[in-house]
């Protein structure tokens, strides 16, 4: 047993303090309003402060910090995109992530699992080629592998997914991974707190004052602040925050569906997604089989859940693992997604002075979190956005410079 | 059978059937009828499985389907949870998540290294030094799971069937059965549903030592089986509440989708226990699961047991244990004044009540296999502490726990029905129902027998008028008197092992201590502390959290508020959920023909096409160019009816495809075939295809074969926003097609049919209708593969008989057949490039040389403001043809390797392949535009990273390089 649990058995009173700090009423100005305390919003934060030393800042979140996607995705960690910018992008967060546990003090059992894009049809192997040079190129390790490799990585699985989808091949990515994605969120919050920026629970923005196209306070629940730089990082609620700017962006909401089933003993160690079959699928480390799908294929702004979700997903489920019919699903939910349509992120400044925008993380927002963290801290205290985003501004659909990322986004998408 | 009492009235288990079975290797026999866990019981045994963290013993909860701590395997199946699960006769069980057995399970000694293990524990350290979290990661991974899967366990397809109701009553409890009775009599087609394998819920075993309560049972049941519009669905449980009234019921045989005009929810109230040092022990157990264990399988919880009570249920349970002749050393309340109803009962019992005190904590046996005594203190009932000066011990060995109740409220919830706390009865109640759903009884916080079969009447009615029937409108039955739920039912205890959460092992401290950390908002605290997340979803533990969390932060419970509930009700397998799979497959009418000629199949879409025909021993490639090679000398055929094929009506149809696709079509003339390329709104090629214009008002489009579907929906949803005067049919399935092409095609055709085909009378790119081998036939002129090609488009059905009919016209020409994967070899040779395959998510017709398919100087079509804007921009890459030095012997470069500079990557290769024909390496990449001359050379990256180089040529290959 590690001695640091030794304090815990010694100590008559709990000798960990709060993760961070409960305020009231926000103060009457901060130099820089985050809006959404999810894993992004709270890693700005944390950036501001530690890399640039702002740390007047408060970071408002409406319901519970890392409530949103940062608590509802299937927390997987890649980079293997297809896109130079995108995977030197998420190549970047990986690398962060990997220290990540260290750095906050807080075990977000990152762990290094390798993960495999099963293809299914000659197309899809085009595509995990390309994928494949790609992060090759870029100095990513990514491969494409043989069913031999896959069977051995995983000798459960039925190659032929029970003679309806035989597989053909793969893109393996050695450092894919998965991390506790609430962990995440609060590792953030209190680093931000112990740093000196503020987190507020329920506290709702009901309005982002403009004037003369500067942003000058913000109208919450809980009073008006001012302050002359605000982030938006509320993902699937985006939406709701740019109209409040008058802000035009490409974003379409979508519900994504999850569902987890009853602990068991640890069989499955890697990764494994499928774009045929729309399943991807990982074991955490309670022993639970974490399962996730395409999106819904409509627009709605609702977590609600679907049984033709579930059932779509375990019918697929059972072609890759026929043994699983008497396993149970014990939950599923839904998050809503912020999609754009070339599948990247939308990051940077925008046409109103002061407000900057994290958004478009549609499925991929959690992998990215330390990255989009630390570049949004870079734009912010620099007003101007560095190289390693350029190619997520708000301002590419305008000039038709889409950063195409439809081809490694995920699922069946 | 040591626990097994005499016949009780209305018992579910069968005595003339005797059953045998084992359990961790010992022997043990029951009756049909009896769970795991009440067969287990009867015969003394106690330990029945392990916690999940702390590897603690743990016998009977509820047995009402949240004894998650006693989870059985056979071998076969894991985690079944023997509390609910009937025990089959043969047999052979163990525990899960133990090692070295139940009663010496060598994990238990984290029990006594717990203090290490503070909430959260695996967050705060195991991290540094990082080089040995991978150790720890797997001592944890290993450590945590419940039961092993079993890789050999059969796919089981469970069946899936629909049904409609005009109610459907979720509840076959008193309340329930009288609903559903009211609504049948009203007319109305009612069905009826109930988790357990028998009816009437609580009014089974809640009876106060009254069993006259029985006949009234009798009754009601007898009532709803007379009635022949009720169905009854009993070993079913509604698992979950979707939009518009969808609830699926899980029973063994599968999942039936109801479908419901309305609903009424009278699913009960689960048992909360009281909260007090080790009140985990095998024996100490909810005072239901002591009545169920009486009634339902004739078996004593106990022979000399403790009451401990927060409420008047206790009270009652007393009264049937002692029924059972159980003896009760004593009942202990933890309210400052007792029961008014039930008190002079218990005396006249010789009973010893304490008012006003508590259990402070339970004694374990000396093997820690169950309980001998507890010790008792006086409670102070508004500080929630036990005054241990006072405290004395009382010998038993077995405790029944009564505290109060949590509605089983999940599907309202789901729902959207709004909840609010009901401090009268201390448990949150509905206070807003969605449309069409309705609530009765205990979820109402109403408890008493009278009340609830009032309030089943009320909601039925309910239902009734909003069905638009008729029926008497009254209020929602309201509780009088003491709260059937106690406020705060918890003892704290300096020692802890206070268990509020018995899924996951969660004492009052880890709650105290999360809260001292921050996570002191519900959510974040279900996170934090794991509370609700295990296999039970918090059904005993969510409330006393709510309940702790409100007293920690000093506000009242509805500030507090409830975590958000999901499906499932209770975990459901994969197997009912995945049922039997839908895997759709189309198949041409040539698919036998194929099969018989040894084709290799390729998946397009939902398509099943032949890719080639390999003789014996012959390799892909060399079956690909030998038919390749055919097509150029003589003639072959390909099967084309996955193609997508589309009719366009109609007076407008020309002007559709104007709007809809790149080209011109109001001025082409009938009998004519023009080139169609698509767009999306931001000028992205999506596909391309032939259209035909066989009438001035009808068109027929042939399009590839994986984007027909997606095409045909673009136009329907185009037609909606333009509502031209035109009729769109989808003739993919109806016709199918088969392309002849080579420069003895033209002969072979010739022979089958009457039309003139002389190259003036039947150009390139024109259509014909006429019979050929007898069938009414599509012909367009195509030069797709080769030169020389004719499409057939016919009914599906009389494709084999036209394939048939040319393949023997085409003997003396040696007609060859060749699959789709031939055909891309093909089109690359004549320098066709591919939507999708040459194309992606982001090219543009300038970036493939498609300029002149595109008609800027129309009024609109999709795209074209997209395309104004990018015509002005320069280009960023560009689709060239090139070639392999002539030769080449090197590494073959593969599609999707890089075309690179240095570190700079300049574009990829789309499409490349050996021609045996041409004697070259042909392919399409993607550069730079400063390469996209003739004759520039740029380098690729071989998958090994050697670089090969390649040379923009001018296409069509074949002429380039052949001069055909």
């Amino acid at each position: 047993m590690p001695l640091r649990l030794l304090k815990f058995a010694l100590s008559k009173e709990h000798p960990a303090p709060r993760f961070f700090k409960s305020h009231e009423t926000p103060k009457k100005s901060y130099d820089v309003v985050i809006i959404g305390g999810g894993g992004h919003g709270l890693a700005a934060a944390y950036y501001l402060a530690k890399d640039h030393g702002i740390t007047n800042v408060c970071v408002l979140e409406k319901g519970y910090i890392g409530g949103g996607n940062t608590g509802r995705n299937t927390t997987i960690v890649r980079s293997n995109y297809l896109t130079p910018e995108g995977v030197n992008f998420y190549d970047a967060s990986v690398k962060i992530y990997e220290g990540l546990s260290e750095e906050l003090d807080l075990n977000l059992f990152y762990s290094t699992r390798g993960h495999f894009t099963l293809a299914h049809t000659e197309s899809a192997m085009r595509t995990m080629r390309w994928r494949a040079e790609v992060n090759k190129h870029v100095g990513v390790e990514s491969r494409v592998v043989g069913p031999d490799e896959i069977a051995k990585a995983c000798p459960q699985l039925d190659l032929s997914c029970s003679g309806q989808a035989p597989i053909l091949g793969a893109l393996f990515h050695a450092p894919g991974s998965v991390a506790r994605h609430d962990g995440v969120a609060w590792g953030y919050a209190r680093g931000a707190d112990r740093l000196g920026a503020e987190i507020y629970q329920n506290t709702e923005v009901l309005g982002i004052d403009v004037k003369n196209g500067k942003v000058c306070g913000v109208k919450t629940n809980k009073g008006y602040i001012e302050t002359k730089q605000v982030l938006s990082a509320v993902a699937g609620f985006t939406p709701r925050i740019t109209e409040m700017v008058d802000l035009e962006t490409p974003i379409v909401i979508h519900p994504l569906q999850a569902c987890v089933t009853e602990p068991m003993k640890p069989w499955l160690d890697t990764i494994l997604v499928s774009g045929s079959l729309h399943v991807y699928v990982s074991q955490s480390s309670r022993g639970e089989l974490v399962m996730g799908s395409s999106l819904d294929p409509y627009e709605v702004h609702s977590t609600r859940s679907t049984l033709d979700f579930v059932e779509g997903l375990t019918s697929h489920m059972l072609d890759m693992f026929p043994f699983l019919s008497n396993v149970k699903v014990v939950r599923q939910w839904a998050g809503m997604a912020d999609m754009t349509p070339d599948f990247a992120p939308i990051m940077g400044k925008t046409p109103i002075e002061g407000f900057y925008l994290d958004a478009g993380w549609g499925t991929w927002g959690f992998k990215a979190t330390p990255i989009s963290g630390k570049t949004m801290a870079q734009t912010i205290a620099n007003d101007s956005a560095p190289d390693l985003i350029h190619s997520f501004r708000l301002s590419r659909f305008e000039d038709y410079e889409l950063t195409g990322e439809k081809g490694a986004a995920s699922v069946g998408h | 059978m040591m626990f097994r009492t005499p016949k009780q009235v209305g018992e579910w288990v069968n005595r003339t059937k005797k059953i045998n079975f084992t359990f961790e290797g010992e022997e043990f026999s029951a009756f049909e009828g009896d769970t795991i866990s009440s067969a287990l019981w009867a015969a003394g045994q106690k330990v029945l499985g392990r916690s999940f963290k702390y590897h603690r013993a743990r016998g009977v909860l509820s047995l009402a389907n949240h004894d998650v701590n006693v989870l059985v395997t056979d071998g076969i199946d894991t985690n079944i949870r023997a509390d609910v699960v009937e025990v089959k006769n043969g047999m052979v069980l163990t525990a899960v998540n133990t090692s070295g057995g139940v009663k010496k399970d060598k994990n238990s000694y984290i029990d006594s290294i717990s203090p290490l293990l503070p909430v959260g524990f695996y967050y705060k350290a195991f991290h540094t030094p990082r080089r040995l979290f991978p150790f720890w990661e797997n001592v944890i991974r290993k450590a945590a799971g419940l039961g092993v899967v079993n890789f050999d366990y059969p796919r089981i397809l469970k069946r899936k069937t629909h049904s409609h109701c005009d109610v459907l009553v979720i509840g076959a409890g008193p309340t329930g059965l009288t609903a559903a009775c009211t609504a049948a009599e009203a007319g109305l087609e009612v069905t009826i549903v109930d988790e357990n394998l028998q009816l009437g819920g609580s009014l089974g075993y809640n009876r106060a030592g009254d069993t006259s309560v029985m006949s009234r049972l009798d009754n009601l049941i007898s009532k709803v089986i007379s009635l022949p519009n009720i169905k009854v669905m009993s070993g079913s449980y509604a698992a979950g509440y979707y939009p518009d009234h969808l609830i699926p019921i899980v029973s063994e045989a599968g999942i039936n989708k109801v479908r419901a005009k309305s609903v009424i929810v009278a699913s009960g109230a689960f048992e909360q226990p009281p909260v007090f040092r080790y009140n985990d022990l095998p024996g100490v157990m909810l005072g239901s699961a002591a009545q169920r264990l009486l009634y339902r399988y004739a078996v004593k919880p106990f022979n000399n047991g403790i009451v401990v009570t927060a409420n008047d249920y206790g009270y009652r349970v007393a009264l049937d244990l002692l029924q059972a002749g159980t003896k009760i050393v004593a009942l202990v309340d933890m309210r400052q004044t007792g029961s008014i109803v039930y008190a002079a009962a218990l005396a006249k019992r010789g009973i010893k009540v304490y008012i006003g005190h508590c259990v402070y904590e339970a004694i374990a046996s000396s093997d820690k296999s169950g309980v001998r005594g507890a010790v008792i203190c006086p409670y102070d009932e508004k500080q929630s502490v036990a005054l241990t000066d006072k405290q004395f011990t009382l010998e038993c060995d077995g405790i029944a726990m009564s505290a109060g109740w949590a509605p089983a409220g999940a599907l309202l919830y789901q729902a959207g029905t709004g909840m609010q706390f009901d401090y009268g009865v201390e448990q949150f109640v509905p206070s807003r129902l969605p449309n069409g759903m309705f609530a009765a009884g205990k979820v109402n916080g109403i408890f008493e027998l009278e009340q609830r079969l009032r309030d089943g009447v009320r909601a039925a009615n309910d239902a009734i008028r909003h069905l638009g029937g008729q029926a008497p409108q009254n209020d929602v039955e309201k509780h009088v008197g003491i709260s059937p739920s106690h406020a705060y039912p918890m003892v704290p205890h300096p020692k802890g092992k206070n268990f509020v959460d018995f899924d996951e092992d969660i004492q009052i401290k880890d709650f105290v201590n999360a809260a001292k950390e921050g996570f002191d908002n519900i959510e974040l605290m279900k996170r934090f502390t794991t509370v609700g997340m295990g296999p039970s979803q918090g059904k005993h533990s969510n409330m006393n959290a709510i309940r702790i969390l409100a007293k920690i932060r000093g506000l009242p419970v509805e500030k507090i508020g409830t975590t958000t509930s999901r499906p499932f009700f209770h975990p459901t397998p994969i197997g009912h959920l995945g049922g039997r799979g839908f895997h759709s497959h189309r198949l041409t009418s040539l698919h036998d023909w194929h099969q018989a000629n040894d084709a290799v199949f390729t998946d397009i879409g939902a398509w099943k096409r032949a890719a080639y025909y390999p003789a014996a021993g012959q390799s892909k490639e060399d079956a690909i160019q030998t038919e390749a090679f055919a097509v150029r000398k003589t003639a072959g055929i390909i099967d084309g009816s996955s193609f997508g094929k589309i009719e366009i009506h109609g007076p407008d149809a020309a002007l559709f495809l104007e709007r809809f696709f790149t080209g011109v079509y109001t001025d082409q003339k009938v009998g004519s075939c023009r080139y169609v390329m698509l767009l999306d709104e931001t000028g992205v090629v999506i596909d391309d295809g032939i259209a035909s214009r066989l009438a001035d008002d009808l068109f027929y489009l042939s399009i590839g074969t994986s984007n027909a579907a997606a095409v045909y929906r673009e136009m329907q949803r185009s037609q909606q926003m333009w509502q031209l005067n035109i009729g769109l049919v989808n003739v993919t399935g109806a016709f199918g097609a088969i392309n002849i092409a080579g420069p003895a095609a033209r002969e072979i055709l010739s022979t089958l049919t009457d039309l003139d085909l002389s190259y003036g009378s039947f150009p390139m790119s024109s259509v014909r209708e006429s019979q050929v081998a007898g069938v009414e036939t599509r012909m367009i002129r195509v030069a797709f593969v080769a030169d020389n090609g004719y499409e057939l488009h016919a009914p599906m059905g009389q494709i084999p008989h036209l394939w048939n009919a040319l393949i023997e016209a085409g003997k003396k020409h040696a007609l060859c057949p060749f699959g789709s994967d031939t055909q891309r070899l093909l089109r690359l040779e004549m320098g066709h490039a591919m939507p999708g395959v040459d194309t992606d998510g982001l090219t543009n017709p300038f970036e493939i040389g498609a300029d002149w398919a595109i008609k800027m100087d129309k009024p609109y079509f999709i795209g074209q403001r997209s395309l104004t804007i990018l015509a002005k921009r320069p280009l960023r890459k560009q689709l060239v043809p090139f070639v392999l030095a002539e030769n080449y012997k090197g590494e073959m470069p593969m599609d999707c390797n890089l075309v690179v500079d240095g570190r700079d990557i300049l574009g990829r290769v789309t499409s490349i392949s050996y021609s045996k024909y041409l004697d070259r390496c042909i392919g399409f990449a993607y550069v730079t535009p400063a390469r996209k001359e003739v004759g520039s050379v740029f380098q690729i990256r071989a998958d090994s990273g050697s670089l090969v180089a390649a040379t923009v040529v001018k296409s069509p290959f074949i002429k380039t390089l052949k001069g055909a």
